[in-house]
């Protein structure tokens, strides 16, 4: 049975060579760096087995790895890199493969999709073929997998010329790709630390009596506020809903619902659009893409994010009291 | 009420305003806040660490980049952006208001996967949309290339956000009706992901407007370039 599991291992390994090969080059701080989160995604799952077991030593372990990462990140300098091989090898390739070379690339959209749409059908010999629990990601490794054969087919080239061109690009991305993880743990920390309780008796104090409209603003500009603060809706949404939402606006001032919480989570992203802190939509995309303004994307953003909030504040405020 | 964690945020802040090294300023907010709530160094290191490798699903990207690599050697790029240069009728402004459609239209089927910037933007839609600028604005520089980039990025984002709202079976939906349903009010999945409908349509028209926009001024710029040749 094809788990998420082994997808974390696939990882593992690759990031094992990707740091292997930063040895063999003389980059030991980059090595080091690739083969602490290896060892991080290698053995997460004993992490969380123990932990869940009562045994706190590995988790504590790892979260001093976690720091070791972080002193390692600012040594791994990114270097612009230039394309592999030159310009005009690569257009003759693309004039000799064609669209045979759409072929691997799209396959990752495609396997993704038919394990999503019929994983759960699919069995051997009265065996599930794929877990339950993330099977669009479990798919989506399944993909990759596929689409690296095919591009090494159609391509002519061996597959380990693909896992050094892999190593090129995370080397180009570096400590950025490491950011979402370490904000969905921040995440984490600030709610446990009573962050999120904090703001909320703030935003409490400043909100005006009498007045549903600017109740409803309040909740509204909180929920992007927090969002931006923590990087994600969902850590915004309770907390602003138990602070105002439920109390005031659905208890006091009559709104409904459904659509309060509906389009109140939709103002969250809005924030979400506009802050580094939704590193894995803003920042890493940004250097995968090697702009060279690391917040390049969020400014393009920016005004899709007013408008959006904008609209959805007004359907809200029109709707919501009816 | 404790308010000292609340300096967490300000290392944020003052970490990402003075534009210093993320890593080590995100891991320094976390022990700001977890130490200033009274958390004991071992539970500190214990959540941060439970937390981080709960979180290994968001490295997932790291798997597309052999293929991804492999086929740029191979000229993917190229590819995409001779067979954009070939494509009569295929502006800018279709092809990325195109892209945007499908991207909501995944999502509102719960298939955010399917897509994003490894998968689909880096190797075919910014090659594609580098080609259509240059048909037409042939001089395109750095910065240019930037901001194409950029807004195929901002393309992404948009349509998968407001597309993944109207999805019943998906996070936000199900953490909406789950807040309530602990607070004893008894919502369908489906009456909260309905009214991310109008949303979903707005942002679609917001985002398609800005990207035409966005075509406009490059063809006014490509415009006053002629004419200044001209002249």
């Amino acid at each position: 049975m094809l788990r998420i599991q082994y997808a974390y291992w696939l990882i593992a390994a690759f990031l094992f060579y990707v740091a292997w090969r930063n040895l063999r080059a003389g980059q030991g701080w980059r090595a080091a760096f690739w083969l602490l989160l290896g060892l991080l995604f290698g053995g997460g799952d004993y992490v969380l087995a123990q932990q869940a077991a009562g045994h706190t030593l590995p988790a504590q372990v790892a979260g001093a790895v976690v720091i070791a990462l972080a002193a390692l990140a600012p040594r791994l300098r990114r270097h612009p890199h230039g394309e592999e091989g030159d310009a005009a090898q690569r257009l003759q390739s693309a004039i000799r493969l064609g669209h045979r070379l759409f072929v691997p690339a799209l396959l990752i959209p495609l396997v993704t999709l038919l394990v999503a749409l019929f994983g759960a059908h699919l069995s051997i010999a009265g065996h599930a073929l794929f877990a339950a629990p993330q099977m669009t990601l479990t798919g989506l490794a399944l993909a990759c997998v596929v689409a690296l054969l095919a591009a090494a087919w159609v391509a002519r080239a061996p597959v380990h010329r693909g896992l050094a061109q892999g190593q090129r690009l995370l080397d180009a991305i570096g400590w950025a790709a490491l950011l979402p993880l370490l904000l969905a743990a921040l995440g984490e920390v600030f709610t446990q630390s009573g962050v999120g309780a904090a703001i909320a008796a703030i935003a409490g104090h400043l909100l005006p009596e009498g007045s549903a409209f600017a109740c409803l603003l309040v909740f509204a500009l909180g929920m992007v506020l927090f969002t931006v603060i923590m990087g994600n809706a969902f850590a915004a949404f309770p907390v602003m809903m138990a602070g105002i939402g439920l109390p005031l606006l659905v208890g006091q001032y009559g709104a409904h619902p459904a659509i309060l919480g509906s389009m109140g989570m939709l103002c969250g992203y809005c924030g979400t659009l506009v802050t580094p802190m939704a590193a894995d939509y803003n920042l890493v995309p940004a250097a995968l893409l090697e702009l060279r303004d690391p917040y390049g994307v969020i400014r393009a953003q920016w005004w899709s994010a007013v408008a959006i909030f904008l609209a959805t504040f007004v359907m809200m405020w029109l709707l919501v009291f009816r | 009420m404790n308010y000292w964690p609340l300096l967490g945020v300000a290392v944020i802040v003052v970490g990402f305003a003075l534009r210093l090294n993320a890593v080590p300023v995100v891991v320094g907010a976390a022990l700001a806040s977890g130490l200033l709530a009274g958390m004991t160094v071992p539970d500190l290191l214990a959540l941060l660490g439970k937390s981080f490798v709960s979180a290994r699903m968001l490295l997932l990207f790291v798997l597309t980049l052999p293929a991804i690599g492999l086929l740029e050697h191979a000229g993917l790029r190229e590819h995409a952006q001779r067979w954009m240069a070939r494509l009569r009728g295929m502006t800018l402004a279709r092809l990325l208001i195109g892209y945007l459609l499908v991207r909501e239209l995944l999502a509102m089927l719960g298939l955010t996967g399917v897509a994003g910037a490894p998968q689909t933007v880096r190797p075919l839609l910014a090659p594609m949309g580098e080609a259509a600028v240059e048909k037409i604005l042939p001089t395109l520089d750095d910065a240019d290339r930037d901001e194409l980039r950029a807004v195929a990025v901002a393309t992404d984002n948009v349509g998968r956000f407001f597309g993944e709202d109207v999805f019943i079976a998906l996070g936000a939906v199900l953490l909406i009706q789950g807040f309530y349903a602990q607070h004893g009010i008894e919502l369908t999945p489906l009456s909260i992901a309905l009214w991310a409908l109008p949303t979903a349509i707005a942002a679609f028209a917001i985002q398609s407007a800005r990207i035409w926009l966005y075509q406009r001024r490059l063809q006014r710029r490509a415009l006053r370039l002629r004419d200044g040749g001209a002249g």
